[in-house]
């Protein structure tokens, strides 16, 4: 009984402690002026911190501090929910995924910002918005490329029959070689390759008013392209597990013929350390399309201002420095993580030092961003869950589709 | 016995081979590395990833949580085991049951209330929490234990003149040692596991746990995963478990002498 | 005695799962209003939440929890009582033995799962060694065994330790008396160790199965989430609620405990009395079956 009477004081005890919590927000308004925290991951984490040490030398007042988030994008995720829920100030300034804008802003976890975006590429622009206003700064960017081997391929496909055409005549002289390989594992990279397929079939999931179109011809053709693949072979089975870096393996080992990758993956291939066998035997291309260039899918992530920071100014001149030109060129000189900025892909010295530029601009700016909706993370599970049933053969495209697009229709109100 | 060891090494042995090798040839199969390499372990205690303390913020958390739970688990399970009162099932039954709640939904409340109360970024926050899954296991290991003991060793100790808690102390307590010990490893490496408590309470890198650190060890570019970086630091992080397990396993296989028992 | 530990699992568990239990009946976050922005606050939702505990995502999970749980648990038990008859035995290098035979428990789970996978990819080592192409990470009935070689892999120790502990509390006599009494030491086993263990091994098999059903990281570490043939309760509650569905996640996760709480009592009920009961009474039994 003695222990009964106990938990109910502590439970009485941690309910009103709770209760206190929301007193927070009464408080004072903040010095909108301070030493700041950046909340950012760990990759590029050198480049990041050149620029944070050259704010902080001119800002000795509000020097920024980085904090690193947890390796996978669905950690960091929820680790920024959860600093929202309790309405921390752990974080000033966030980096957050392209696709998570909607939900952010929707949600008034961020604010709104009033910053220049001229010289940046537009589709990139677009992301960063929530129903035309604008919520987070570009960052870092990213489409799909094509990887291809330039020893047994004179020119890249520019369409799914040439390529497939390609590996016919090349693979029979090859060992242990499949014709094409992409990110099919069930995670947010089959989002990214199945409406990359299905822009590059000249549809897109989403219409612009927001309606699901996945009944259609294009969306068909994707579908079959992939299913079809998988079936004959022209996509290695073990391609379902594949995500980013399996894949890049494959081909590194000379296992695929062409491979659906970001620009990242082109460092790592060019080595010549003995870990790539295909260095000096590769190039990336725009990816193909069904009857023309394909058009990608945007990655990429944004920086946004906290709606529970302490110094909002500090935090807003932040996010203006560190995506100001002269930043974002500095920071592209030293990292092979693709920029937002248009003019990083016109200097020559640029384009000498990552001879992809050219075709990833071209990329950037066909690329088509992933659906915008708040409740991005049902959306995407909706995508995955078809789509990886339709590249399995679990069930067929059109039934797969269909299943798609009513499961879509009530996540997009 | 051999086929035994062999399932709990060879696996574990792949994981060592693993962090000696060069990020080049992360992906050879050959059963030794070749050539052999400390990249790994260079990167894993690289200035800046802060390994070290990390380690010790572990070793602080894991042993206090192991030091406390056993404290208030082993008077907890003495009284059950020994002492006559009504509820006493009704608090083994209790002790057992809040320890089924799925993790994932005990997160968000505790964080709000930690917030609340100042706690986030400190380690009473990793290490009162994680009492909840350590305290149930010591409480339930130690009452079947202490049961198991003859009555008569505490007679035998009070009708020496000890008191109740004296025949506790200088007779039950050694006899019970290698349950105790046992319990304190099982304890210990489950604290020193914890993962989901330590990376939703802790923001600031000066307090996180090496196994945090290591799930932020990433690699250079966004997506590659530095696997040999990765296992290094896991075979780092179960190295002092082994050393601990080796140094108490005398404790645990302590054996009651046969003089002790009659 | 008992209020400290009272204190403690009011605070970080009592009171979370009272929060999460009112949750369950709760809608929150899913309204926009006109300019887009989330309705604030939160709507009593009665028994919608638990509307998904029907449907086949749910049943498919709780059909594959089970699975897990009874397999692993079984495998476990027979490798702990293996392993920890070995730990016992005193022979040269049994403390580097003991201490290989912890080393798997002593990994974390995390990099366990990232071990694991690793070995199972489908150009890893164990397709190398088994001279296979199997595709162990990929969705499907190899999946499930993968996860069920690591999970057993991982905590068989632990049940080892336990048993461990168990048997150091069986006095010489009592093999002193079976061996006089000429009882071979496959009867010695049956019928004198393993009685005398079953406290500790009850225990021990308790935990595990209330662990077991609970299991979540390993099977989302290795085959990753969402998965049908490997997904589990708690990774569905996961799933929901990183998709901020914190209604439906604590649904499921009052469905969960529920299941769990049946399972424990009923394992406690049918065999409390080895578990709790006293064990001198039976120690002299066992002697004397063997007589």
């Amino acid at each position: 009984m003695k222990a009964l009477h106990v938990t109910t004081a502590a439970l009485a005890l941690g309910a009103s402690l709770v209760a206190c919590g929301s007193a927070e927000e009464q408080q004072a308004p903040a010095q909108e002026r301070g030493p700041i925290t950046f909340l950012g991951g760990k990759f590029e984490a050198e480049s990041v911190q050149k620029i944070v040490d050259a704010w902080n030398a001119a800002h000795p007042d509000e020097k920024a501090t980085v904090v690193l988030l947890p390796e996978s994008a669905d950690e960091q995720r929820r680790k920024l929910i959860q600093n929202a829920q309790t309405k921390s100030a752990a974080g000033d300034v966030i980096l957050i995924d392209a696709v998570w804008t909607s939900e952010f802003a929707a949600n008034r976890w961020v604010d709104e910002l009033t910053l220049d975006t001229s010289g940046f590429l537009p589709t990139t622009v677009e992301t960063a918005k929530y129903r035309d206003k604008l919520y987070a700064m570009p960052v870092f960017t990213g489409t799909g490329l094509l990887y291809y081997r330039t020893d047994l391929v004179e020119q890249p496909p520019k369409t799914w029959a040439e390529m497939r055409r390609i590996c016919d005549e090349v693979l029979p002289e090859q060992r242990d070689m499949s014709c094409y390989g992409g990110q099919f594992d069930k995670y947010e990279g089959l989002t990214v390759n199945f409406s990359e397929a299905v822009a590059s079939a000249g549809g897109e999931l989403l219409d612009a008013s927001g309606q699901p179109q996945l009944t259609g011809e294009p969306a068909k053709q994707a579908a079959t392209f992939l299913a079809d693949g998988f079936k004959s072979g022209m996509i290695p089975k073990e391609a379902i597990t594949y995500k980013e870096e399996e894949g890049r393996v494959a081909f590194q080992e000379g296992k695929l013929l062409f491979y659906r990758n970001w620009a990242y993956g082109y460092e790592a291939a060019q080595k010549t350390d003995g870990s790539s066998k295909v260095h000096g035997k590769f190039d990336v291309a725009p990816i193909p399309g069904l009857t023309g260039p394909g058009a990608g899918t945007l990655g990429g992530n944004n920086l946004a201002l906290s709606a529970f920071s302490q110094h909002k100014q500090s935090a807003r001149d932040f996010i203006a420095f560190m995506t100001s030109a002269a930043q974002i060129k500095a920071f592209a000189q030293t990292s092979s993580m693709p920029v937002p900025l248009t003019a990083v892909y016109e200097d020559p010295a640029m384009i000498e030092k990552y001879p992809y530029l050219p075709a990833l601009k071209e990329g950037i700016l066909a690329a088509k961003p992933r659906p915008k909706a708040v409740r991005y993370g049902d959306v995407t599970a909706a995508i995955q869950e078809s789509a990886y049933a339709i590249v399995t053969g679990a069930k067929p495209v059109d039934q797969g589709l269909s299943e798609l697009q009513s499961a879509l229709g009530p996540l997009l109100k | 016995m051999i086929g035994i060891a062999l399932y709990c090494l060879v696996p574990f042995y792949w994981m060592v081979v693993s962090s000696f090798r060069r990020t080049a040839d992360i992906y050879d199969k050959s059963p030794f590395p070749s050539p052999w390499s400390l990249e790994s372990y260079e990167a894993v205690f690289a200035a800046d990833m802060g390994f070290g303390q990390s380690l010790v913020n572990s070793l602080v958390v894991a042993g206090v949580t192991t030091a406390v739970t056993l404290l208030v688990g082993t008077l907890a399970a003495y009284a059950l085991a020994r002492l006559e009162f009504r509820a006493k099932n009704v608090v083994l039954a209790l002790v057992i049951a809040v320890s089924m709640f799925p993790g994932a939904l005990l997160i968000v409340p505790l964080l709000k209330l930690f917030t609340a109360i100042g706690w986030i970024n400190t380690y009473q926050a990793m290490i009162v929490p994680s009492m909840s899954f350590a305290l149930p296991l010591t409480i339930w290991n130690l009452t079947t234990f202490f049961r198991q003991l003859p009555y008569e060793l505490e007679q035998a100790a009070m009708i020496d003149g000890c008191t109740a808690f004296a025949a506790f102390r200088r007779v039950m307590v050694p006899l019970a040692a290698p349950g105790i010990f046992t319990t304190a490893i099982l304890a210990f490496i489950a604290t020193w596991n914890e993962f989901i408590i330590a990376v939703t309470m802790i923001n600031d890198q000066a307090r996180q746990t090496a196994t945090v650190r290591i799930a932020q060890f990433t690699g250079a570019a966004k997506f590659d995963t530095p696997f040999g970086t990765q296992m290094a630091a896991g075979v780092l992080v179960t190295i002092p478990l082994v050393l601990l397990v080796l140094f108490f396993q005398r404790r645990i296989v302590a054996g009651l002498t046969a003089g002790a028992l009659k | 005695m008992l209020s400290p530990t009272m204190v403690v699992l009011a605070l970080v568990v009592f009171y979370p799962l009272v929060a999460a239990l009112r949750e369950s009946f709760y809608e929150s976050g899913q309204r926009l209003d006109a300019d887009g922005f989330v309705v604030e606050g939160e709507w009593f939702a009665g028994l919608a939440n638990y509307a998904g505990v029907a449907q086949q995502r749910f049943m498919n999970a709780a059909l594959n929890t089970t699975l897990f749980t009874v397999v692993t648990v079984a495998l476990e038990v027979v490798l702990g009582v293996a392993m920890a008859l070995i730990m016992q035995r005193a022979f040269r290098g049994r403390a580097l033995l003991r201490a290989g035979i912890l080393i798997p428990w002593a990994v974390p789970t995390a990099v366990a799962g990232l071990m694991w996978k690793w070995i199972f990819q489908a150009d890893g080592v164990a397709n190398a060694l088994l001279g296979t192409e199997i595709l162990w990470t990929a969705d499907g009935a190899w999946a499930k065994l993968a996860v069920i070689v690591a999970d057993t892999w991982k905590t068989a120790p632990f049940v080892g330790l336990l048993v461990l502990a168990g048997l150091q509390i069986i006095p010489a006599d009592v093999y002193e008396a079976a061996r006089v009494d000429g009882a071979t030491p496959r009867q010695t086993f049956w019928r004198v160790t393993l009685p005398l263990v079953r406290p500790a091994l009850l225990v021990a098999v308790l935990f595990r199965l209330m662990d077991a059903l609970r299991v979540f990281d390993l099977p989302y570490v290795l085959v990753g989430p969402r998965k049908q043939s490997v997904e589990t309760l708690s990774g569905l509650i996961w799933d929901e609620a990183t998709r901020v569905h914190y209604g439906p996640a604590s649904a499921y996760g009052t469905a969960l405990f529920g299941y769990i709480a049946v399972i424990a009592f009923v394992f406690v009920k049918l065999l409390g009395a080895d578990l709790l009961g006293d064990v001198r009474a039976r120690r002299r039994e066992g002697s004397a079956r063997v007589a």
